[in-house]
């Protein structure tokens, strides 16, 4: 068989990418977390809102520092696998993701450094201000490197001469249709994200009777918190879809499932879309439910997958189903953060150990949800890369062979799962060790200031068994 | 754009950023590569101790020299990066796990030797592929219109093999000379033994490649020997600043032999981009061929201009903060 650049390239950036995009989505969330940890106990002097921000801020050293790594491969990938997308699109997307870098640079050289290691160091303002600052300063990041990804599917503000794209308005190419439903639901994932995994790290630490009058009022934030966002997400996605309805109907038909354009359309529950036969088989749906859904009407019409010939759809059953995990998911956790309001009575929230275990395990959902909202993302818009444009075909790196991109894709997956799981083992650790009372530094190890890991002091492995110090 | 010329500014810019680089990265790959060779494990302790708190704010400048070239000059980063592909990866490759190791290594007791061999050889292999980027850049790029044609490893010829070993040796001296300024006692003692045969094995490279480069590049030739004499001033000025180390080292002076190091660096790469200017996609492109749109340019140097004095600034700062000696069994408090 012939090893596909393509192919390999396609699968190399969204390995790649999906690694990356998990820490960010995290820090996002995390820094605005940690603002409102350091608000509470400027205002109100509580040493347990300290405790937490303490605890919190190591977690966000070692994510952070993850994210810095990847993303630096991240800025390397356009050039290497889809130089002819780069060299079109570069007026455009060389400033946009220019900024994002610069915008990191100047949150890491400013305000980074007092936020992880200036406690007790410089007045108690500032360092909420630089708190405060990096959570700005994320916002700022996705900003741009949404902006680029949103202008992708739905490119406007652009003339392409000469095979290249010139800019014509920034404004309009910036604040493109599709970028204000991503970014917001975007910035709404992230905070779902720091906001269940606070949840679960609270509720196991409960679970061991850990620090629990600091997890208590942590556990209770996030509750409240979820309870609003969680929702939320679910309508912001829905005038997401909307959205896209407009700009890309094919990426809609393939969310539904729905092969032909037709009215009443049923919202499919399950389904096996079966491509080369061009239809779906098994399919249980709930009738003219995805006809209300998007045209808010029972005999609306929704469009069909082959309104385009086949070779210029996009995979469906990726896309099908990518898209029922993260709405599935969604509602999942509308659910969880209602049975929260629910057990508030009588403050059975802190004591129902069902519902603690369940929240320890909703904490990797997010995840999931962020990634599979992604691919429906991504893998919807094929084959074009920018959307009506320029294709994937057009994009890949002309003097790519299958070989070089086998390369470096077993490469990276062999690097990132070093990588990762150091990161994950530590992490863990990190959690394991952390919110005890009394004190949980542990000696022996010096301050190295301005590096994100410094700020933790968990040992990787255990100091006792050292045969050679 | 009435009267400026963006391109011009751009090229400044980037070449500034990549010296910086080569630079600041350059002593903390060093010690890296002279890992393995450090006396003992207290002596690893210092070294990784002494770059520790900068070494991350080094890096930046290769990110912001990445993302900058998209942005400036698209047509270098979708020429190089495809034609040195497997290089590239290799390069962050090495990066990555040298940065993992930096956090990672500390923290670790029995495990501790695995971080070490990460950091080595993730600074070797990074050290390398940058030297061939140099090598490969002055050889030249199989380019047909705007589009890299040539093959995967078109790159790799014996003469990017020695300018990759030849930067190797050169970051092990940067690195060498700035132990020299952050230690004492038995490790620094070591530091002055290897500054001097490291210093020779530099100037043996730099005398081969020079020798070599018309061969592979006529151009360059024509350029040192067609025209006025004047670029000569620049490899002279390096052989003074190799003389400048040699001297110091005889004398134990603790700053001037880095400093110099650094001089020896900055005079042969402006010789080197004297050499080839304005051309920046070899053989034939120059930097307004490479250039983005102007719109793009300038939208991009208001940022830009903006960040890197604050960027200097926090260097500068972090530098100045972590100054003095590095001793043995403490680190910074
Ligand atoms: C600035 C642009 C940009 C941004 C912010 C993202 N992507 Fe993307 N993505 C692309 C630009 C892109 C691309 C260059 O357009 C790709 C590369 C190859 C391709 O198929 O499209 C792509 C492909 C791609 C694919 C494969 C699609 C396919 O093969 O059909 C997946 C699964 C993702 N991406 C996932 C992600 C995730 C998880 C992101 C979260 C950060 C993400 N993308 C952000
Ligand atoms: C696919 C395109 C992307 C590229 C090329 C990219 C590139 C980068 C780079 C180079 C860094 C490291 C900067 C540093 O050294 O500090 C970084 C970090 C970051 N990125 Fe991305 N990124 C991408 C996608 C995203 C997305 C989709 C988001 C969020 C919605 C995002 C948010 C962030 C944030 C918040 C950081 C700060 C550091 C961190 O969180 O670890 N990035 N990115
Ligand atoms: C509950 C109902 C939800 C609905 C109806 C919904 C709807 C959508 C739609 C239609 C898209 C694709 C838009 C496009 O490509 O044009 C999308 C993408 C995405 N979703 Fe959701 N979503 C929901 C829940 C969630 C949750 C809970 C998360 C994560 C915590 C999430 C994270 C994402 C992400 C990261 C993307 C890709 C980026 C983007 O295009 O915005 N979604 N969502």
């Amino acid at each position: 068989m012939e090893l596909d650049p393509l192919l390999l390239s396609r699968m190399q950036f969204a390995f790649v990418v999906s690694f990356h995009a998990i820490f960010p989505v995290f820090t996002i969330g995390l820094a605005s977390y940690l603002a409102v940890l350091n608000g509470l106990f400027y205002r109100t002097e509580n040493p347990a809102w300290e405790r937490l921000a303490v605890f919190w801020t190591k977690v966000f050293a070692v994510v952070f520092g993850m994210g810095v790594v990847s993303g630096i491969v991240m800025s390397f990938q356009f050039g290497t696998n889809w130089s002819n997308f780069s060299f079109a699109a570069a007026n455009f997307l060389g400033p946009m993701l220019s900024y994002e870098v610069v915008t990191a640079f100047f949150l890491e050289a400013a305000f980074l450094g007092v936020l992880l290691f200036g406690r007790g160091k410089v007045p108690q303002g500032v360092h909420l201000f630089a708190s405060i600052m990096v959570a700005v300063g994320t916002f700022i990041s996705a900003f741009w490197i949404l902006a680029a990804n949103s202008w992708m599917q739905t490119p406007v503000g652009v003339e392409l001469i000469d095979n290249r794209f010139h800019i014509t308005d920034w404004s309009e190419a910036i604040f493109n249709p599709s970028f204000p439903y991503r970014f917001t639901h975007m910035v709404l994932a992230s905070f779902l994200t720091g906001g269940f995994v606070v949840a679960g790290v609270s509720a196991w630490y409960l679970l061991i009777g850990r620090d629990v009058r600091a997890n208590k009022k942590a556990l209770s934030m996030c509750l409240w918190l979820l309870l609003v966002l969680a929702p939320a997400q679910a309508l912001v996605g829905d005038f997401h879809g909307l959205n896209t309805l407009e700009h890309q109907p094919t990426k809609v038909a393939a969310m539904e499932g729905n092969w032909e354009t037709s009215s009443h359309t049923p919202l499919l529950l399950f389904a096996i879309p079966d491509q080369a036969a061009q239809t779906n088989r098994f399919e249980i749906g709930i009738p003219s439910l995805a006809s209300v859904i998007l045209t808010h009407h029972p005999a609306g019409v929704v469009p069909g997958i082959s309104e385009m010939p086949p070779e210029q759809q996009p995979p469906v059953w990726l896309v099908f189903w990518s898209f029922r995990i993260m709405v599935a998911l969604g509602f999942l956790m509308i659910a969880v953060a209602l049975a929260g309001l629910w057990l508030r009575r009588g403050g059975r929230i802190y004591e129902h150990r069902g519902f603690l275990q369940l929240l320890r395990l909703m904490s990797v959902t997010p995840f999931i949800a962020v990634l599979a909202g992604w691919f429906v993302t991504e893998t919807g818009r094929a084959p074009w890369l920018v959307y009506g444009m320029m294709t994937h075909a057009e994009a890949v790196t002309p003097s790519l062979t299958g070989g070089m991109a086998l390369f470096t894709l077993v490469g990276y997956v062999a690097v990132y799962a070093v990588v990762f799981w150091a990161g994950t083992y530590y992490l863990t650790r990190v959690v394991r060790n952390g919110m005890q009372e009394g004190g949980e530094e542990i000696k022996g190890e010096v301050e190295r200031p301005m590096r994100p890991l410094s700020a933790t002091h968990t040992p990787f492995d255990d100091v006792s068994t050292n045969p050679s110090k | 754009m009435g009267g400026i010329d963006l391109a011009l500014i751009w090229a400044v810019i980037i070449g500034f950023g990549v010296i910086m680089y080569v630079l600041m990265d350059g002593f903390d790959l060093g010690l890296g590569i002279l890992y393995p060779f450090a006396p003992d494990e207290d002596a690893r302790d210092v070294m990784m101790n002494s770059v520790a708190p900068v070494w991350d704010g080094n890096e930046t400048w290769l990110v912001l020299g990445g993302a900058g070239l998209l942005g400036a000059f698209p047509l270098v980063y979708s020429v190089f990066l495809p034609a040195l592909y497997i290089g590239v990866f290799l390069m962050l490759a090495g990066l990555i796990f040298r940065g993992v190791a930096f956090e990672f290594r500390f923290k670790s007791r029995k495990n501790r030797h695995w971080w070490n061999r990460a950091f080595c050889w993730g600074s070797a292999v990074a050290a390398f592929a940058q030297g061939a980027v140099v090598g490969a850049y002055i050889q030249g790029f199989a380019v047909e219109g705007f589009v890299y044609v040539g093959g995967a490893l078109d790159w790799l010829t014996p003469f990017t093999v020695l300018t990759g070993l030849g930067l190797m040796a050169g970051y092990a001296l940067l690195g060498a000379t700035w132990l020299i300024m952050k230690s004492e006692g038995y490790i620094q003692a070591w530091a002055y033994r290897i500054t001097l045969p490291l210093l020779v094995l530099v100037l043996a490279v730099f005398l081969i490649i020079s020798l070599w480069t018309p061969f592979v590049n006529p151009d360059v030739w024509e350029r040192w020997f067609g025209h006025i004499g004047v670029i000569w001033i620049f490899p002279a000025l390096a052989l003074g600043c190799a003389v400048v180390v040699y001297r110091s080292v005889r004398q134990r002076r603790e700053g001037l032999p880095f400093v110099a190091t650094l001089g020896l660096y900055i005079f042969t790469y402006l010789g080197l981009v004297i050499s080839k200017w304005p051309v920046i996609v070899p053989p034939n492109h120059t930097i307004w061929d490479a250039s983005s749109s102007p719109e793009s340019q300038l939208f991009l140097l208001i940022g830009v201009l903006f960040v890197i004095p604050i960027v200097l600034t926090y260097t500068a700062w972090t530098y100045w903060v972590f100054r003095g000696k590095v001793k043995v069994g403490e680190g910074y408090h």
